[in-house]
């Protein structure tokens, strides 16, 4: 491809999808929208049909229904080779056979680009990637971590318009994945098309991702900026991905009832709610603390479990929580599984929004 | 564990009578005869033209069978491997009823191009690549069906039309496969029998390859037919271990 060729309608590649995939015991039915330099994630349990959006992006499954406009023209009409895409799938699917250089110069071969052209480029993107030296070395030669860097380059080489990631860190040990991550980032931040990442890490998501979008049961459950969606969860799912206990309410001011339960919020607010707070906000009580009724309830311990430097002690009762308290704690109160105790919440750490 | 033994026994002694009733004094006399070097050439290059034959035929045809569903594709599958169960002599004699002069497409060749397959060398070739093909196709679909589809997805998303996936992606994938397949398939067609004898006839320099000869040289010259096996016997021992090679680099 020519620098002149390339360089037209380089300005703004805008994904918007509307993605319908039937299957026998599942129906995928979501809507994306990507602007240029974008990242979206796509997050979900197992099963959740994310991996099968992404496919569907690429041309791999093929829609039941909807439609893909990539830069206001239609994607879905195209086969999976003539679609301006690039793809880093879970477990790279580095072409065994090939070098790393030539793995990464494939693309561009594909593309109509001559050996030695394809090869100069794909030289120019393992130094991106920082694996030079590695250029000659055949993918069972390479670490995880440098394997994933050379499929990113492959699926960059080829000047993709979207580009889409396969949970590209999932393979990765711990270590290398901290690595790997802040890398992908920077590449990222250098790609000008739009990004869709699907993660079920929701670290990878808030790390790499400038919007979420939350799918369970191949629908969207929950989308915005990161933060946002950290703070205000509005699933279980959700819920458990950012580590907060969810309950959903009816909200009288600044007072909200779960089932049995009272809560006092620090939010002036009606109707129908969520309410959530962190397992850290919760104290636990052997006897009925004095005071406000409120914030407060009885429960039967579940499971004591570790939980970094903490003690996370699963309670069953009125609502389900979590609390995260000190192994100090643990110990004066002397808790073991199956006990009763009184659990409390002080209002200021309680967070209340519309449901 | 007797059984064993006898059946072990069932299967070396006729190679080690092979080789200790082989007339050694004699043997590169016999070997240099023009009749056995013309019989051995004869063998190897027919076998090969068969073997390519096969590779240009058999690699399409096990790629449709691996990855293209259409109805009847078991059918066709069965049918494809009829050869391999099949007398070869039966298949002679099919051969010859379809492409001998007066067969459905042989008489139809031979007044369009003048050509005539039956009792000459590219009748052999036929023959044998009819024999051999099925051990060729097998082992392609083998290796196709085990291999991963998704590097071919993966090569479909860089821009690889099918063909480029195909040449670049899935052949490199299942060479092992395909190696294999052209060994067994050249080591058949190199000592077919009983459909090139009847199909072809056993015209010396032309259509006489070496089992051929072993045949014939058994009734009038038996110190020559134990060369002539003694050599094929090579052939086949050479086949096993550059195939053993191959499959343990391979693993």
């Amino acid at each position: 491809m020519s620098e002149s060729e390339r360089d037209p309608g380089r300005g703004l590649p805008q994904l918007r999808a509307h993605l319908v995939v039937e299957r026998p015991r599942f129906r995928l039915d979501i809507e994306l929208a990507a602007d240029a330099g974008q990242v979206i994630a796509l997050l979900g349990p197992n099963g959740a049909g994310k991996t099968t959006a992404l496919r569907a992006l690429a041309g791999l499954t093929p829609l039941s229904g909807g439609h893909i406009t990539l830069d206001g023209g239609a994607l879905h009409t195209l086969p999976v080779e003539r679609r301006p895409i690039g793809v880093v799938f879970q477990d790279y699917l580095l072409f065994p056979h090939l070098s790393a250089l030539d793995n990464v110069a494939f693309g561009p071969r594909c593309q109509g680009a001559s050996k030695h052209d394809a090869r100069r480029t794909a030289g120019a993107w393992l130094e991106r990637v920082g694996l030079a030296e590695h250029a000659a070395d055949r993918p069972r030669q390479l670490s995880g971590g440098q394997a994933q860097r050379v499929a990113l380059a492959r699926a960059l080489a080829v000047e993709p318009r979207l580009l889409l990631l396969d949970e590209p860190l999932a393979a990765l040990d711990a270590h290398t994945r901290l690595e790997i991550r802040s890398r992908l980032r920077r590449h990222l931040g250098d790609f000008d098309g739009a990004t869709i990442l699907v993660t079920h890490d929701p670290l990878d998501a808030m790390v790499l991702a400038d919007h979420l979008v939350v799918i369970e049961n191949g629908a969207v459950v929950q989308q915005g900026p990161p933060a946002e969606v950290a703070r205000r969860p509005r699933t279980d799912y959700v819920a458990r991905l950012v580590g907060l206990n969810l309950y959903r309410g009816v909200a009288d001011e600044q007072q909200v009832t779960v089932g049995d339960v009272i809560f006092s919020v620090t939010e002036r607010i009606h109707g129908p709610v969520f309410i959530a707070f962190p397992p850290s906000a919760v104290a636990l009580f052997r006897t009925r603390p004095d005071g406000t009724p409120r914030n407060l309830w009885q429960a039967r311990i579940e499971g004591i479990e570790r939980h970094g430097d903490n003690v996370r002690v699963h309670l069953e009762g009125p609502i389900t929580a979590a609390a995260d308290i000190t192994p100090a704690a643990v110990a004066d109160l002397d808790l073991t599984a199956g006990q009763q105790v009184w659990a409390a919440v002080k209002a200021t750490e309680t967070h209340a929004y519309p449901a | 564990m007797v059984l064993a033994v006898v059946g072990m026994a069932f299967l070396v002694l006729p190679l080690a009578g092979l080789l200790v009733r082989a007339p050694w004094s004699t043997m590169p006399e016999r070997l240099a005869e023009p009749q056995v070097l013309e019989a051995l050439r004869l063998s190897l290059v027919t076998a090969t033209i068969a073997t390519a034959v096969c590779l240009v035929l058999g690699v399409p045809l096990a790629w449709l069978l691996a990855r293209v569903s259409f109805p009847g594709r078991r059918l066709v599958r069965a049918l494809v491997t009829i050869p391999l169960v099949l007398p070869p002599v039966v298949g002679g004699v099919a051969l010859l009823l379809v492409l001998g002069r007066r067969g459905l497409v042989g008489q139809w060749l031979e007044s369009a191009f003048g050509i005539s397959l039956p009792f000459t060398t590219a009748g052999v070739v036929v023959a044998e690549a009819f024999v051999a093909m099925p051990f060729l196709v097998i082992s392609v679909e083998g290796a196709l069906r085990a291999a991963d589809l998704r590097y071919e997805e993966a090569a479909a998303t860089l821009g690889a039309s099918r063909w480029v996936v195909f040449r670049r992606v899935t052949m490199p994938l299942i060479a092992p496969g395909i190696v294999a397949g052209a060994v067994l398939c050249w080591a058949r067609a190199l000592g077919e029998f009983g459909a090139t004898i009847t199909f072809a006839g056993n015209f010396p320099g032309r259509t006489q390859t070496m089992p051929l000869a072993v045949y014939l040289a058994l009734e009038t010259e038996p110190d020559a037919a134990i060369v002539l096996s003694l050599l094929l016997l090579l052939v086949s021992v050479a086949i096993l271990a550059g195939l053993r090679d191959r499959w343990v680099t391979s693993a």
